[in-house]
């Protein structure tokens, strides 16, 4: 990215000044490194967000951001209905609620160690991953209406779960507003065979080691120490999110004109939050959030199956499930006002630091844990909110590495073979279906996760708690 | 890339993939870009004729009908888990109808990288230069 289009607020923060036809200025975090290596398509596709009408604040973007379609991935926008505000299916992506829920499980490494590999095929046969992969659970038309109303509580409520797991996971569960009717029965179609399934590309289920512990007394609070085990699940809402967005995107693209609003990008496809149209798409989008909580739920059931069949003395307790592909209202003081606001975060995490109403218990205190998902072979990371990322970034922060080369790349570079022996040489036991998957997702193919979140940290957006490091990938 | 004179490429994408093509017919390219959609997922050649599904879209433009038949057969590969290795294209002003043949996902067989989440309406472009020759591009979402 061209720098000398930015104003340098501090060491990780630079602007994008307003100039007309901007409504606002665009914010970037990282430092400058990451920042020049970003491409110049994300200055463009932030750049054509501040045109959207009703912006409340500046626009962000994360220090993962990277190009995506429509808004940047790592892109945060908020909305002010009575404003004009809109809401953009191309400012939520087609997998609506994608996120990552990561899992206690009261193991050591000495107690994974001689299982591990029967472990990793034990949950590479239990937990349906990769394309044409089917979950065991089909729901009828009511089942499925209730699942989209009901989220991960409906799933508790069948059983794939237990009520406290709904403490420790974003709304408590379930996203209300929810309206099953707005979602197309092409959606609830493509849903079928996917309920409890975790989807490819760069999806995963991962066995992690705490490797490090940044802030004792968070990690404390979040029940976390060094060398525990813990689980992370990565996914979203399957085919009903991905037809969710492919109906809405479609129906705004040739609604734009009618409602007066000129796109710079088609896929920035969006309509006034007050009309019929964006009223419909909150309700099929919330179904989607709804769908993608129950889905991590129903994984989380699976895998605490087939764990307990190896390691029957394992409890594996939610620490958090928070989802980085969104539209949520939310409460903001911006400018000093309240306001209730319409966050887009794509490919962004919520970061609500601590006092949040929304937090319970021990999380009150502590502040949102913000869960960021490394790439294959590399380390992820436990963040807490905090009080500055209020005003930094709306309580924002990265979602994960980020992508450093194309999938083409990838290929051209590494051979799937390839990396699964120089994982194995470093303990990681992976499973996947696809060879040619696993080149495209390269540890190299990716960023560094530890600078993208150091620069996280350093901008304020969120607090290091813990790094952790992978023992075994299950990949889609 | 060229396969029964079919020729399209993949893009470069930072996190997802563009699909290129190019043919002397409007039908040969809405077909020469189902095979890159195909060839994200599997190698197109290894795929079996043994079912046949028809598809039908209709779309002011053709560049919203490019999206829409790249999206109709991600609709078809998803809920029927198949995928297609060939594709027959008929156009009508801006009605489309494709008749595509293929067969289950072989997991064994096609090694399937990943799933299309759906087609985007980012860098879309449909054209027709002055020498005669059809042109598109589109971003899909993996």
């Amino acid at each position: 990215m061209d720098l000398s289009r930015l104003v340098q607020e501090s060491e990780f923060q630079w602007r994008m000044p307003v100039e007309a036809p901007m409504h606002v200025p665009g914010i970037l975090y990282g430092d400058r490194e990451q920042i020049l290596q970003m491409d110049d398509k994300v200055y463009t596709q932030l750049y054509n967000v501040t045109l959207l009408p009703g912006l409340v604040g500046p626009v962000y973007a994360m220090p993962d951001a990277h190009w995506g379609y429509g808004f940047p991935i790592g892109g945060v926008a908020a909305f002010d209905a009575d404003a004009g505000g809109v809401v953009s299916a191309g400012g939520v992506g087609f997998d609506i609620s994608c996120g990552v829920r990561t899992l206690h499980t009261g193991l050591r490494p000495a107690d994974v160690e001689p299982v591990k590999t029967v472990l990793a095929d034990a949950l590479f046969a239990g937990i349906p991953a990769g394309v044409g992969s089917q979950g065991s659970i089909r729901l009828d038309t009511r089942q499925m209406d209730a699942m989209l109303e009901g989220g991960a509580r409906w799933a508790v409520e069948q059983g794939y779960g237990i009520p406290a797991d709904l403490e420790r996971t974003e709304e408590r569960g379930c996203i209300v507003n929810a309206n099953p009717a707005d979602v197309s029965d092409h959606a609830k179609r493509r849903q079928r065979c996917e309920m409890g399934t975790l989807g490819s590309g760069n999806h995963y289920l991962e066995m992690q080691r705490v490797a490090t512990i940044y802030a004792p007394e968070i990690a404390d609070q979040y029940g976390l120490a060094h060398d525990d085990i813990v689980i992370s699940i990565h996914c979203g809402s399957r085919g009903l999110g991905h037809q969710i967005g492919t109906d809405y995107l479609r129906e705004m693209v040739l609604s734009a004109a009618e409602f007066g609003i000129t796109l710079p990008d088609r896929e920035l496809a969006c309509a006034p939050i007050r009309s019929a149209l964006g009223q419909r798409y909150l309700g099929a989008m919330r179904a989607g959030m709804n769908c993608a909580l129950a889905n991590r739920q129903i994984i989380t059931h699976l895998t605490r199956a087939v764990v307990n069949s190896l390691l029957p003395h394992a409890r594996l307790e939610l620490l958090y499930d928070v989802s980085h592909n969104i539209c949520k209202v939310e409460q903001h003081v911006v400018d000093g006002q309240l306001r209730e606001l319409y966050v887009h975060r794509k490919g962004a995490t919520r970061a609500f630091g601590p006092g949040s109403p929304d937090l319970d218990g021990a999380l009150r205190d502590a502040g949102q844990p913000v869960l960021i998902g490394g790439s294959m072979g590399t380390a992820s990371y436990v963040l807490a909110g905090t009080s500055s990322g209020e005003a930094r970034s709306l309580s924002s922060a990265c979602h994960g590495a980020g992508r450093a080369m194309s999938r083409r790349q990838a290929r051209r570079q590494y051979g799937g073979r390839q990396v699964v022996d120089q994982l194995a040489e470093r303990g990681i036991v992976i499973r996947s279906p696809s060879s040619r998957g696993i080149a495209e997702e390269a540890p190299l193919a990716y960023k560094d996760v530890d600078r993208v979140v150091d620069s996280t940290e350093q901008a304020g957006l969120a607090r290091k708690v813990a790094r952790l490091e992978p023992i075994i990938c299950i990949k889609g | 890339m060229a396969t029964q004179q079919r020729i399209w490429e993949h893009l470069e994408h930072d996190a997802d993939i563009g699909l290129r093509a190019e043919s002397k017919t409007r039908e040969g390219l809405f077909e020469a870009m189902a095979e890159a959609l195909t060839a994200l997922v599997t190698e197109p050649a290894g795929v079996r004729a043994d079912d046949t599904v028809t598809i039908h879209c209709e779309a002011p433009d053709d560049a919203l009908l490019l999206v829409d038949w790249l999206n109709a057969l991600i609709f078809e590969m998803a809920t029927r888990s198949m995928v297609f290795g060939s594709w027959q294209v008929e156009l009508d002003g801006q009605k489309l109808t494709g008749l595509v043949k293929g067969e289950r996902v072989d997991r064994k067989r096609h090694e399937p990288v990943v799933e299309v989440k759906g087609a985007t309406y980012t860098s879309l472009s449909v054209v027709h230069d002055k020498d005669g020759i059809w042109h598109a591009q589109c971003v899909v979402d993996v």
